[in-house]
């Protein structure tokens, strides 16, 4: 089976092919790098995304957070879920862990506050 | 009780307020949106016109002149921008300069001043951007610029200042006649009057009804504008017109006293009084005749449109008339209904004071207002002396037309308050420069939520359901 | 007098003062409209930033973070809330805040870091009502991730800019449903990534060729009708489609925001709408430079920052009264090359032009020449408006000519 992406890894957004059999992937053409090749393999067997948000903190500001590494795409929403049920505690600053290991990651703020 | 209940917050029930103000009277404005100046007030050309338009003889040629004569002492008192601009009235063919003869005899009957006709190379030398078809044109030095919304936020402003009483969000839905008064009903509240001055504009025939007076109608009538850019406002430095034709008055092209180039209006009869939408084929309409009437108007520096409903009256005239005693119609204000105002509002009171209406001076009657922009227009000096006893004027909220966070406290604290965004609009010239409010409508919703003491997500465009936000993020939990 | 003042704090302005305080001047006065640092990347929570410069995916504010750490390590002294009100051809500035008033301050150097603004819909000309619930993707990006609230539950986008794009997935994210993104081109203004991961993850529509005719709603925004377009980019009528929305997003552009360089007496490139610079990002008017977005709108921060650098680099030479051997050479486009930064060059060394085209072409070579002569070629698989080009100039090729023109030539 083959099958047509873009590549999400830089700016360039090279255009992808992607060669797959029996759910494994056999070759990637269109790549100008080998990040490339690797995002080609993740997104056609579990594709990862790193999710950006915002966090409510105590005072009933908005704390921007992400996940520190990309989480599987299908649990984007209950990640937003969680964030959404979430408190942070000020003072905040960039890289402070707000929680820890979703789904084989951290939350981590990414503005002082 | 009331002495004087006016229904309409538009420049006739504002500049009527204010003249009543002047005398010790219970006055109070009732309008059915959240502000002042919604309803053909707000969506004008925004001209004083000269007078010469207008049938020889009708109450529009009267108090059109008058109106005219009287604007620019009214402008100075409540400190509204006015400026003599003059006005022209440009032809294109022998047939045109016919008609700027009609117009010139009719103006000169009037009673306008200073009325002449000028020729090609006269023309081009008033206004060097002039269509090139150009070829005559009547000058009236008389005509004149102002802007509507503030001229009305500012009389109502200063009638509120001496005494008078305004409510919003008043829809009148009916209106009953008792022992001699009037009690005015809207769906939540009744007011008292002993008279009423109808000023409702497209809505006036049915108010009319109310208290079974069916001898007039109004209907709406659209007209659609844009507005360009600051760059463009010295294109001409005249109120361009069009000789009035069987196709009607035409697209006028004019500066407006803030520096902008507004261009329009087109007309079309309309049956809906809501319907203020605007149209692909207005705005063509609006872009060929404007490079008919100004060379080189750039369109891409358009900074909005907008349309607005003319109160056009069955009669042709203006209706003011009294059906019965205490009762008093200012209906089918149309155009030159801005320019009449002042003699509107003196006409009125005149027939009020007629069918009985004492009038007492008001010994403490202020007729000066502080000008809305006085901040803007201070010297640096001036500035800094405001800045020293309150810092938020040192602070730029919109950056398009430089208005500091103390101009907008101050307008949100001045009555008549405004309570929503297009409110602090119209009387800052926040929002209006050319991202329209992209920077700091943010802002100045946390300004009005914070001195509305009301909900940052309450806070809305122009009243009604024209909220901005829904409520927090994060699933609305706070 | 200040050596340096520099007017934003955005990345441009923050990479410039650093550039110039490493080039050894230290009287440096950064003046910033917002109350902190970092100009519109603070509202960019999305990942994506500093790639180049960093080789990792950074999201707008920790981008910004990276400069500011810089900055207040370095003592430059900067002024939070205040707004430039006016810069004079002899380069007095005059701004305002709460703790000064209004002030004037003379510099030997200003670089123009303003940044740019969204293009509103005003300049559209969309037919119908004035309902609330038509904002720009950038104030709801506001509204979002600053304040914390949310500006609409059902919504359309108008044009495909990346902000349009990011906001689409954003409002997603957060419980709202996009219904389209609707552009008035037959391709995209966005990055291909953010197709991908701001629409396609989300399946949300991209409609090209598509605008929005008419809007509908007297308080609040009910709908939209958009049509599909000609290749005129007219409308046509039988393509008419309602969408029941509370929330019209624009996404139509950005423009560099230049009231303040026309103050001064600045040039402008009547397409870019930012100045007219040299290789150094000097304007016609000697010390004053600019960078960054208000010079000409980039699609990637990291190019930003390298411009402000050399700005940066540029001003501080400048203020010792540096002076190198000077040329002039002005450069041509074709059309399908739109603009080129710089768009003349006055010094002769090793230049990298930026530029960008008007349409999408695939299969091309950059090709620039000197006196009729092809002197320098690169070749492209696919060039699109969306996407900033550069070339590599070394300075030989600027000797004995006072123009180069930039062509796009099919392979």
């Amino acid at each position: 089976m083959k099958r047509e992406l873009t590549c999400i890894i830089c700016p360039i957004g090279c255009s992808l092919e992607v060669e797959i059999e029996d759910g494994v992937v056999k070759s990637v053409k269109g790549n100008t790098c080998i990040r490339g090749k690797k995002y080609a393999e993740t997104e056609c067997t579990a594709p990862m995304r790193t999710v950006t948000t915002t966090m409510k903190c105590d005072d009933g500001s908005v704390v921007p957070v992400k996940t520190d590494a990309p989480i599987p795409k299908e649990k984007m929403f209950e990640l937003m879920e969680i964030v959404n049920n979430s408190v942070a505690h000020l003072p905040i600053s960039v890289g402070d862990v707000i929680i820890e290991n979703v789904f084989g990651c951290n939350i981590v703020a990414t503005k002082n506050m | 009780m009331y002495d004087v209940a006016i229904i309409g917050a538009g420049v006739v029930g504002g500049m009527i307020a204010r003249e009543l103000s002047r005398y010790n009277l219970r006055t109070v404005i009732l309008e059915k949106e959240n502000d002042v100046a919604m309803g053909a007030t707000k969506a004008n050309s925004a001209i004083v016109h000269a007078g010469f338009d207008a049938k020889v003889g009708s109450l529009k040629a009267k108090l059109n002149v008058k109106g005219s004569e009287m604007m620019e002492q009214v402008a100075k008192e409540l400190g509204v921008k006015y400026k003599r601009n003059g006005s022209l009235v440009i032809g294109f063919s022998d047939e045109d300069l016919e008609t700027i003869k009609e117009l010139y005899e009719r103006g000169t009957k009037n009673g306008v001043r200073d009325l002449a006709i000028l020729d090609r190379e006269q023309l081009r030398e008033i206004e060097p951007n002039i269509g090139k078809k150009a070829t005559c044109a009547l000058h009236a030095p008389t005509g004149a610029i102002i802007c509507p919304y503030e001229l009305t936020v500012a009389s109502i402003g200063n009638a509120m200042d001496n005494g008078a009483e305004l409510i919003t969000s008043f829809e009148v839905t009916s209106i009953n006649r008792e022992n001699g008064a009037y009690e005015i009903c809207s769906k939540d509240q009744t007011v008292s009057a002993r008279y009423v001055v109808n000023a409702a504009g497209v809505y006036s025939d049915a108010v009319a009804k109310m208290v079974g007076d069916d001898t007039f109608t109004v209907h709406p009538r659209r007209g659609e504008y844009i507005l360009l850019d600051k760059e463009c406002g010295t294109l001409v430095s005249h109120t361009i017109f069009r000789t009035p034709s069987k196709m009607g008055k035409g697209i006028l092209v004019s500066p407006t006293v803030d520096g902008n180039l507004i261009t329009g209006p087109t007309s079309v009869d309309m049956e809906d009084k809501t319907d203020k939408s605007t149209t692909a084929e207005g705005f063509a309409h609006v872009i060929k005749e404007t490079a008919e009437n100004v060379e080189g108007v750039p369109f891409g520096k358009t900074i909005t449109s907008f349309c607005g409903l003319r109160a056009v009256g069955s009669t042709g005239d203006f209706i003011i008339t009294s059906p019965l005693k205490g009762f008093v119609n200012a209906a089918g204000i149309e155009s030159p209904g801005l320019s009449s105002a002042p003699a509107i509002a003196e006409y009125i009171v005149d027939i009020l004071h007629e069918s009985g209406l004492e009038l007492h001076k008001n010994k403490d009657f202020n007729p000066t207002r502080r000008p809305m922009h006085h901040f803007r227009e201070a010297s640096i000096e001036e500035k800094n002396a405001i800045i020293a006893k309150d810092k938020s004027f040192g602070k730029i909220v919109c950056r398009c037309e430089t208005v500091t966070e103390g101009e907008i406290l101050e307008a949100i604290r001045t009555n008549p308050k405004p309570r929503d965004l297009d409110g602090v609009k119209r009387r800052t010239r926040s929002q209006m420069g050319r991202c329209q409010g992209g920077f700091c409508s943010p802002r100045i919703v946390e300004l009005l939520s914070r001195e509305l003491g009301i909900k940052y997500e309450e806070v809305t465009k122009f009243g009604g359901e024209s909220v901005i936000n829904f409520g927090k993020t994060k699933g609305g939990k706070g | 007098m200040t050596d340096l003042v520099i007017v934003g704090s955005g990345p441009a302005g923050m990479s410039a003062a650093i550039a110039a305080y490493e080039a050894g001047i230290r009287d440096i006065l950064i003046l910033e409209r917002d109350n902190r640092l970092g100009g519109i990347l603070g509202q960019c929570i999305h990942n994506g930033f500093g790639l180049h410069r960093f080789g990792e995916e950074l999201t707008g504010p920790e981008y910004a973070w990276r400069y500011e750490e810089k900055v207040r390590a370095m003592n430059i002294p900067f002024k939070l809330g205040t707004m430039v009100l006016d810069i004079s051809e002899d380069k007095v500035i005059t701004a305002t805040n709460e703790e000064d008033g209004i002030f004037q301050i003379k510099a030997k150097a200003i670089i123009l870091a303003m940044g740019c603004r969204e293009r509103s819909k005003g300049a559209l000309n969309i037919a119908g009502t004035r309902p609330a619930g038509i904002f720009s993707a950038g104030t709801a990006q506001k509204f979002v991730n600053i304040e914390g609230y949310m500006p609409g539950k059902n919504v359309v986008i108008l044009g495909s800019g990346d902000i349009g794009l990011i906001m689409a997935r954003r409002m997603t994210l957060e419980g709202a449903k996009v219904h389209a993104v609707c552009e008035l081109m037959p391709y995209s203004g966005g990055l291909a990534r953010n197709i991908e991961q701001c629409l396609n993850d989300f399946g949300i529509p991209l409609k090209l060729s598509h605008t929005v005719v008419e809007i509908h709603g007297k308080e609040r925004l009910t709908g939209v009708t958009i049509a599909k377009v000609d290749e005129n980019r007219r409308p046509i009528p039988e393509t008419k489609e309602y969408i029941t929305c509370d929330t019209l997003l624009l996404s139509v552009g950005l423009i560099p925001e230049n009231e303040l360089s026309k103050s001064a007496g600045v040039s402008l490139d009547r397409v870019t709408s930012g100045a007219i610079v040299d290789q150094d990002r000097q304007t016609n008017i000697e010390g004053i430079y600019a960078c960054g977005n208000v010079l000409h709108v980039h699609d990637l921060v990291d190019y930003v920052s390298e411009e402000a650098e050399i700005a940066g680099k540029s001003a501080a030479a400048y203020i010792r009264g540096e002076k190198a051997e000077s040329i002039s050479v002005g450069i041509k486009t074709d059309g399908k090359i739109r603009y080129t930064v710089p768009q003349k060059i006055t010094q002769n060394k090793d230049v990298n032009v930026y530029f960008r085209v008007s349409d999408v072409f695939r299969n091309v070579t950059v090709a620039v020449y000197k006196n009729g002569e092809k002197v320098f070629t690169k070749k492209r698989p696919k060039v699109a408006p969306g996407e900033m080009e550069s070339v590599k100039l070394s300075c030989e090729i600027f000797s004995d000519c006072n123009e180069l023109e930039f062509r796009l030539e099919q392979n």
